[in-house]
């Protein structure tokens, strides 16, 4: 893996959106690939001349922080009472005093994890209220190890522990925008999974039920001011998905090993840190040497796709028209093949019904375009 | 996306440039529309940053805020926008004709014929993308429920005269453009994706400058590249050549030129004002100019002929928020009640299969993929039989055999509908399939043909024409009625709360240390 980033460079860490976006596209190879050895896409995007068009501006950042910070103020009252509120109605939310903050600062990302681990070990035997913030999570990844944080996890005095999500949106009237809240659901979810393997453990150790609730808490600013106001959002729908997509990625050792020997992505940063050296072209065959599954929601989600964008249309692959047209045309598996086959090209199966289709489908459209009817007398219709 | 659109996208890859997906206009363009481009900062919910709006291409009215988190400036900001929508908005209430409608007598529970008015025109808005319409809605939202001073002298933060206003018809707008095929707000994006189909997907047409570059590449560039140019092309600050529709602004913009300039206009720099105008300026006058660029490219088709029956809708919908806005009813709540709800859906639902059909039977194009669907077929007539009903009164019912190369799903008994040139819809039921072949329907024609025993002339189609057969109906109806909003059942929540005992919509409170 090392190999594969080039010498000296430091690992990016997979985060929650990183997961959730490689398990919305289990297919991708490529993604699969860059993302285990934790080589910088966007980097490497920039370097071959593909930048992503996306960044998040310092207002936005501003405003979340802050949200956040808010949010968890007053040793996290206003969160537990949130929690109360939603997710156990009828019990009282906790007193000042009585809500355990453990402290998880600890050297490296094993160690946080680790003191995460304890730290949900020491709050479930004491069956109190806890807050964790900024947890860190440990799970694994098509055979490498990866690490999450998520926002918050509070533990409840039965020995349930709730994911909470902060976001910066507004729910306004009760409602959020839809793929805002979709998103956050499959973050929810990732988190879910890491911690449903601590529970596990912690369950042997400690001798106590402990659970993780499937229901996430997603804490957003209420109408147009800075109030928080909280959903619960069932997550597991999103929970199996992510589960079963993650099981199917294949192992990135699997994707390395077949790499032609030599393939690197090192970007051979000059002095300055910043500036590739390393030719484009180089670059490009190699990452061309492992496949991508391009389809355009890859834009919003993925550092290289409008590399993959450029390739998939050099390549006249249907898939950059849409995912599911993949689907509607068979056995076609590029535009050119496609357009020949609704030609009436000698080549395409006669009996393939997608082929049929097609040639209906051109014949159909020629002749509206062309204005006149397809058969004699006049068009009655128009 | 249907296989005829498919293959539209495929072909516009192949040509290299965009490919009509219709052969006539299927949305109502008004001669004098409004144009809005808005944007908004990022990070805040309904916290302008600047617009331009106007019905002039040439002038339009910008308006900037140059600190969001300024609640004075923001209002500032609503109060013109009022200024100068409210006059466009309220420019088509005077106008009116009369149309007669029945309506259920109080008393006596009759329907009786009233007169209503009806405005002869209403106003159109015209934002760049789905998102601006959002935006539109959210906006709306914002400013309906704030209280002027007038209304509530001792609440702080008054808000100016006219936003509130402002908030109900933008409310109006926005709902209003949930129904298919309504024209009374409308996204560019949407306008130009229904009538062209590009070379790229569906989510890449959500950008406007890379779909008017499918549309019109400049001369000698192909249309992919200038698409690329148009969503990725950055210059050497790192700022993007052809900045977005918005409402969101790109974050390089923000980062390397908003914020300083922000910071400037905090420390009171001279000149910072008017900078910062500049700049919101040079994100939104490209915008504004592709949403003209994009109208001149629509006012290019030809109108469907059922256009103006959908616009008369629109027309129907102002009218009837002009009205409750003149009778002081209160803002549109919050949340509808279960009653409303399921109207809104149901019209919803209604105008759907009524765009549909309307457009299939404007556009060959459009029936050209229900053929393909198998809902609708044109066929040859070769045989006429005449024959009658059985009954006391025998009316014809005469026996129709086609000839059609489409696949229709057929069953027995099948109601069809044929258009007929006075407008009218003529009804046939299918029959079978005569000497047991596919491509030779039979059907019966069931009415359409007067009320005496022989057939008005020309109402039954003559061996050799060529007529169009749809499996749906041309006029769809919504399904059956929905009870009052007093008659709730306990099942959907029951009655709404009478105006006495409800509270009236709170306005949104204010908090102190409020970014907004």
């Amino acid at each position: 893996m090392t190999e594969l980033r080039g010498p000296g460079v430091r690992p990016r860490s997979l985060d929650a959106r990183a997961l959730a976006a490689l398990a919305a596209n289990p297919g991708c190879r490529r993604r699969a690939l860059l993302d285990g050895a934790g080589v910088d896409k966007g980097a490497l995007a920039r370097a071959l001349g593909s930048p992503a068009a996306y960044g998040q501006s310092q207002f936005a950042l501003a405003r979340g922080n802050s949200f956040e910070a808010r949010v968890k103020a007053d040793g996290g009252l206003e969160l537990l009472r949130l929690v109360c509120e939603r997710l156990a109605p009828g019990t009282a939310a906790p007193e000042d005093g009585a809500v355990a903050r453990p402290d998880l600062s600890a050297a490296g990302p094993e160690g946080r994890a680790a003191r995460t681990a304890l730290a949900l070990r020491e709050a479930t035997a004491a069956g109190g209220w806890a807050l964790l913030d900024h947890p860190l999570l440990a799970m694994e990844v098509a055979g490498s190890p990866a690490y999450v944080e998520p926002d918050a996890v509070v533990v409840h005095p039965d020995g349930s522990w709730t994911v909470v999500e902060i976001k910066s949106f507004p729910m306004i009237d009760g409602t959020a925008d839809a793929a805002k809240v979709g998103a956050a659901a499959r973050q929810a979810a990732v988190y879910v999974l890491a911690l449903e393997a601590v529970a596990e453990h912690t369950a042997a150790h400690t001798g106590r039920p402990a659970r993780v609730r499937d229901r996430a808490l997603l804490v957003c600013p209420k109408d147009f001011s800075n109030l928080p106001t909280a959903a619960a959002v069932d997550v597991r729908k999103q929970r199996a998905t992510t589960r079963r997509q993650l099981a199917r990625l294949t192992r990135v050792e699997e994707i390395a090993a077949a790499l032609p020997p030599g393939t690197t992505f090192d970007l051979r940063l000059a002095d300055d840190g910043q500036t590739p050296t390393r030719p484009a072209a180089e670059l490009a065959e190699a990452v061309d040497a492992v496949t991508a599954a391009y389809a355009p929601e890859c834009l919003a989600a993925c550092e290289l796709a409008f590399h993959c964008r450029r390739r998939s249309r050099q390549d006249g692959a249907v898939e950059s028209l849409g995912r599911g047209l993949r689907g509607e045309l068979g056995g076609l598996r590029t535009i050119e093949e496609a357009l020949a086959a609704a030609g009436g090209a000698p080549g395409a199966d006669p009996d393939d019904p997608a082929v049929q289709a097609l040639r209906t489908a051109a014949a159909l459209r020629a002749a509206a375009l062309s204005g006149r009817a397809p058969r004699q007398g006049e068009d009655t219709c128009h | 996306m249907s296989l005829i659109e498919t293959l539209a996208r495929m072909e516009a890859v192949a040509a290299g440039r965009a490919q009509p997906l219709t052969t006539v206009r299927h949305r109502h363009l008004a001669e004098r529309p409004l144009v809005l481009v808005p944007l908004t900062t990022a990070g805040e919910a309904g916290a302008p940053l600047g617009a331009l709006v106007g019905t002039d291409r040439e002038k339009p009215l910008l308006l900037t805020v140059p600190q969001p988190r300024d609640r004075d400036l923001r209002f500032g900001f609503l109060a013109d926008l009022a200024e100068a929508v409210l006059p466009y908005v309220d420019g088509f209430a005077d106008d009116v004709e009369f149309e007669e409608r029945k309506e259920t007598d109080a008393e006596t529970g009759q329907k009786v014929p009233v007169q209503v008015e009806l405005c002869t025109d209403a106003p159109q808005v015209i934002v760049p993308s789905a998102a601006g319409i959002d935006y539109v809605r959210l906006l709306g939202r914002s400013m309906r429920f704030r209280r002027t001073a007038e209304q509530e002298p001792e609440t702080p933060h008054p808000a100016p005269p006219h936003v509130p206003l402002l908030g109900r018809w933008f409310t109006h707008l926005g709902e209003r453009a949930r129904v298919p095929g309504a024209g009374l707000l409308l996204s560019m994006t949407g306008l130009l994706s229904r009538h062209w189909a590009t070379g790229q997907s569906v989510l890449e047409d959500q950008h406007l400058g890379a779909l008017l570059a499918w549309i019109t590449p400049p001369p000698g560039v192909p249309a992919p590249q200038a698409a690329e140019y148009a969503e990725a092309a950055r210059d050497a600050d790192g700022q993007l050549r052809c900045p977005p529709a918005g409402p969101a602004t790109d974050p390089a913009f923000d980062n390397r030129l908003l914020a300083p300039a922000m910071a400037g206009y905090d420390a009171g720099l001279p000149g910072a004002e008017e900078a910062l105008r500049a700049l919101v300026e040079s994100q939104l006058r490209p915008t504004w100019d592709a949403v003209w660029q994009g109208i001149d490219l629509l006012r290019g088709l030809p109108e469907g002929a059922r256009v103006a029956d959908r616009w008369k809708r629109d027309r129907w919908s102002y009218t009837a928020h002009r009205d409750r806005i003149r009778a002081g009813e209160p803002p549109q709540p919050k949340q509808d009640d279960a009653v409303t709800a399921a109207r809104k859906l149901a019209a919803r639902e209604a105008a759907q299969a009524q765009l549909d059909a309307q457009e299939a039977l404007d556009d060959p194009l459009v029936m050209a993929a229900r053929r393909l669907a198998g809902e609708a077929l044109y066929g040859t007539v070769t045989a006429v039989e005449m024959a009658f009903s059985e009954g006391r009164r025998p009316m014809p019912r005469p026996l129709v055999t086609l000839h059609t190369d489409d696949r229709p799903q057929l069953s027995e008994g099948v109601k069809v509908h044929r258009p007929l040139a006075d407008g009218r819809t003529q009804t046939a039921e299918f029959v079978g399939y005569a000497a047991g072949e596919e491509g030779a329907p039979v059907v019966r024609l069931t009415g359409g043909m007067g009320r005496s025993r022989t057939p008005e002339p020309g109402s039954v189609p003559e061996p050799g024409e060529t007529t169009c057969w749809t499996l749906f109906e041309h006029a769809p109806r919504g399904g059956p009625g929905l009870p009052e909003p007093e008659d709730t059942p306990w099942t959907h929540g029951g009655p709404p709360s009478g105006p006495g005992d409800a509270p009236p919509a709170a306005p949104d409170p204010v908090t102190l240390e409020d970014f907004l």
